[in-house]
């Protein structure tokens, strides 16, 4: 009996011993040389593994760190200049800062701006809906508002606002990983740097239609008048398929298309109210005047029902939420100015 | 008595609904302004001939074919070119369009005859039967609106054994292609006789479901008159109008996955089509008019019409006895694969087979629930694929997956969500997936063909 029992465990030790020598060398030959940097690279990104950064998640993107020679076309949207200067750090090599982006909504056509003409009731997802047609308001271009942005964002900076039916982007909690700007299918949404205290100026709209069909659509639709255009003395403004565009990256944030722009299509976000002076007061007041008038008009014409067939009831459910839109660029405004008296204080 | 032939695979039983079946068809009234898209059918769009202010005839070419797969557009009223402007059509999108106002006097461009004398000698080539098919702008008037001379021209190496005509009309509501074979019998046999002298076939079947006996026995009685054609009553069946599926109901083969017809030696042309090729050669008449069922459960005086191209929905609608009371859906096509229109200024084009209003309280989508693995979807798909899954991976994004479980197969028809007990929107996804794996594809071809 213990002579069988001697005898395993001197076999079993003798293939233990031949084993681990074999291993050893095995090992030796085939060690893999890994950059060391890789590993405290990927414990400096945020480990979100987003993808924002245009490679498969956060190690791959580490990898691709460590094999660059410079990080000019490497950069980590989520974490931002603060994490590519740690980044740079360990690699002991410089990074030039990059101003931050975030997602814009390019869209202002809510429940009070679009008419809606029919009712949708299929599935909650808006690829599904702009696959099956132009949607519940003359506008084929513009918001579906059934949040598949919202559901690709995953860091809980995007919501539905429910008065106007339009996303709205949580500036402080983008990331600019671009997960909003896949998924919508309209390709409403868009990434722009920010300039000095965060402020922007872009035109919210994307509807292509030429002017007549476009403002029928949507108050606050770009009409494709060019009279930005003429204004902008910087050239950060293109013109094409009746749309303005406005270069983030030319722009200096001299508030002059906001000013000329008809329809207000054109939005400055974060900017301090402006001051009425003496010789822009008459710009201001005219487009006061045209405000007034253009909502007159809305008023009194509500597009011609007639002209719809009868099973087309307006979104009743919808309608009911309607409020007065008091503008987000208003409210951004005064929020803005709380903000910056704290800051003054 | 022996069993009726049917298509083995799926299937469901709509309640047919022909309220409209014994009502002749009526000539609508010329519109006062055609609106004539240029992008009737499949394929890219015709490149417009004409500009604003031109005086344009009836049946003059308009629009012209630009590639392959695409197809002439003529004007379908006599008048005044006002613009070329996007209107909203049928897909509820907005497109390019000619807007013709019309004259009060017609005139017909040269060399068409309207008359309505049957021509039965066929004396033109193969190739010139295509080639005037092709002149004509005729596309499947199913509903599918491919070009139908392409149709005609097999691929190399490819060659059609049977012409099968399709006169099933599967879809409840419609009864144009019911009345067409009632009234134009004779224009739809000596059809089929130019389609097979120009596909080179001996055998034409036409297959037609045994709700229509009226047909079956018209039909039957005069294809005596014409060697080679007969007549395949089959057994009531959705969706057997399908290409694919009349072809395993009447002929037993099963077209492989991503094939043709031709690949089984089969070529399908609808009722209506046929009748339009008859037109084309015989009488040199471009596709400018087509037949339409206005009906629906509420409405009052459902019936067929003879309709021009371009007539805006709401002007039919308003000849036919408007818009009933107490409606909620209007649907362009029949009311399984056709579509909800979102507006009525959209015009009747080459496609569209009918016009049907559903009343406010059978229009509303019920809330859906979650899969309860009834299976039921996959028992009724004619396609043999699994539409629950194929739902569940396009919402979750997972195309390569849906890919893979031949997605690109879906023929539309709809009855997964039919059937369901839950009410999920299985096709509304299938669909979004079926166009992103096409685009895929399509894609992935342009860039081999690049390298």
């Amino acid at each position: 009996m213990s002579e069988v029992l001697l005898n395993s465990i001197l076999t079993l030790g003798a293939v233990a011993v031949v084993s681990a020598i074999i291993l050893y060398f095995v090992a030796q030959k085939f060690k893999v040389e890994e950059d060391p940097r890789i590993d405290d690279i990927e414990e400096a990104l945020p480990n979100a593994n987003c993808g924002g950064c245009g490679y498969p998640g956060c190690r791959a993107f580490a990898e691709a760190c460590a094999k660059a020679d410079n990080l000019d076309n490497l950069y980590c949207p989520v974490g931002g200049n603060d994490v590519m200067k740690k980044v740079a750090e360990i690699l002991g090599i410089e990074v030039k800062e990059q101003r931050r982006q975030v997602a814009v909504v390019r869209c202002a056509g809510s429940y009070d701006h679009r008419e809606h003409h029919n009712t949708y009731e299929g599935p909650e997802n808006c690829a599904v809906v702009h696959q099956l047609y132009g949607g519940e308001t003359d506008c084929h271009y513009g918001c579906l508002g059934l949040a598949d942005c919202v559901r690709a964002c995953n860091f809980d900076a995007l919501h539905m606002d429910e008065k106007t039916g339009l996303p709205v982007v949580d500036e402080d909690k983008c990331t600019a990983c671009g997960a909003c700007v896949e998924a919508c299918p309209r390709d409403i949404i868009e990434l722009r740097v920010l300039g000095k205290k965060d402020r922007k100026i872009f035109v919210s709209c994307v509807n292509e239609d030429p002017a007549g069909p476009a403002k029928k659509a949507c108050s606050v639709a770009c009409i494709g008048c060019g009279l930005c255009y003429d204004a902008c003395k910087f050239d950060a403004i293109t013109m094409y398929d009746n749309l303005a565009y406005i270069d983030d990256k030319k722009c200096v944030l001299c508030r002059a298309c906001v000013e000329v722009c008809p329809t207000g299509a054109i939005w400055e976000v974060n900017f301090p109210p402006r001051k009425p002076k003496p010789d822009k007061k008459k710009s201001a007041a005219t487009a006061k005047k045209a405000e007034e008038s253009k909502q007159q008009q809305i008023s009194s014409q509500p597009i011609n029902i007639s002209d719809l067939p009868k099973e087309e009831k307006p979104a009743e459910e919808k309608t009911e939420t309607k409020q007065p839109e008091s503008n987000r660029v208003e409210n951004k405004s005064e929020e803005n100015k709380n903000e910056n008296n704290e800051n003054n204080n | 008595m022996v069993a009726l032939k049917t298509f083995k695979k799926g299937g469901v039983h709509p309640a047919d609904n022909k309220f409209s079946a014994d009502k002749p068809f009526v000539k609508a009234p010329l519109p006062k302004m055609a609106i004539i898209h240029v992008t009737q059918h499949l394929g890219a769009p015709a490149k417009v001939l004409v500009k604003k202010g031109d005086k344009v005839k009836t049946g003059q070419l308009i629009a012209e074919a630009s590639g392959f797969i695409s197809a002439n557009i003529h004007s379908s009223v006599t008048g005044k070119v006002m613009k070329i402007d996007n209107a909203i059509d049928a897909s509820g999108y907005k497109k390019t369009a000619i807007f013709i106002r019309t004259d009060k006097e017609e005139v017909w461009e040269d060399g068409i005859d309207t008359s309505e004398d049957l021509v039965k000698d066929i004396p033109y080539s193969p190739q010139e039967i295509v080639e005037k098919v092709k002149k004509a702008g005729v596309v499947g008037m199913g509903g599918a609106t491919f070009p139908t001379n392409v149709k005609l021209t097999p691929p190399p190496g490819k060659k059609a054994e049977y012409l099968i005509i399709n006169g099933v009309e599967c879809e409840p509501y419609l009864t144009v292609d019911h009345r067409t074979m009632l009234e134009k019998g004779h224009e739809l046999m000596v059809g089929t006789k130019i389609l097979m002298k120009a596909l080179g076939v001996n055998q034409a079947i036409i297959g037609i479901e045994n709700n229509k006996p009226d047909a079956i026995e018209y039909l039957t009685k005069i294809s005596k008159e014409y060697e080679g054609i007969s007549i395949q009553p089959l057994k009531m069946k959705y969706p057997q109008g399908g290409e694919k599926q009349l072809i395993n109901a009447i002929l037993g083969r099963e077209v492989p996955s991503g094939g043709l017809p031709i690949d089984v030696g089969a070529v399908v042309q609808n009722v209506g089509t046929t009748v339009a090729v008859y037109k084309a050669v015989q009488k040199n008449m471009p596709l400018i008019e087509r037949t339409v069922t206005v009906s629906g459960t509420n409405f009052s005086n459902p019936s067929n019409y003879i309709v021009r191209i371009g007539t805006p929905i709401k002007d039919l609608v308003e000849f036919a006895g408007g818009v009933p009371e107490n409606t909620g859906k209007i649907i362009a096509g029949g009311p399984m694969t056709g579509k909800a229109l979102s507006s009525l200024d959209a015009p009747i084009q080459k496609g569209t087979s009918g016009v049907i209003f559903f009343p406010d309280e059978a229009a509303h989508r019920k809330p859906y629930q979650d899969c309860i693995r009834c299976a039921k979807c996959v028992s009724v798909c004619p396609s043999g694929l699994e539409p629950y899954l194929l739902m569940t991976v396009t919402e979750k994004q997972m195309y390569d997956v849906a890919r893979k479980n031949h997605i690109t197969d879906c023929i539309e028809c709809g009855s997964c969500s039919f059937i369901c007990p839950t009410y999920r929107p299985l096709l509304d996804y299938i669909r979004l997936g079926k166009k992103t794996v096409m685009d895929q594809i399509r894609a992935e071809r342009a860039q081999k063909q690049k390298k």
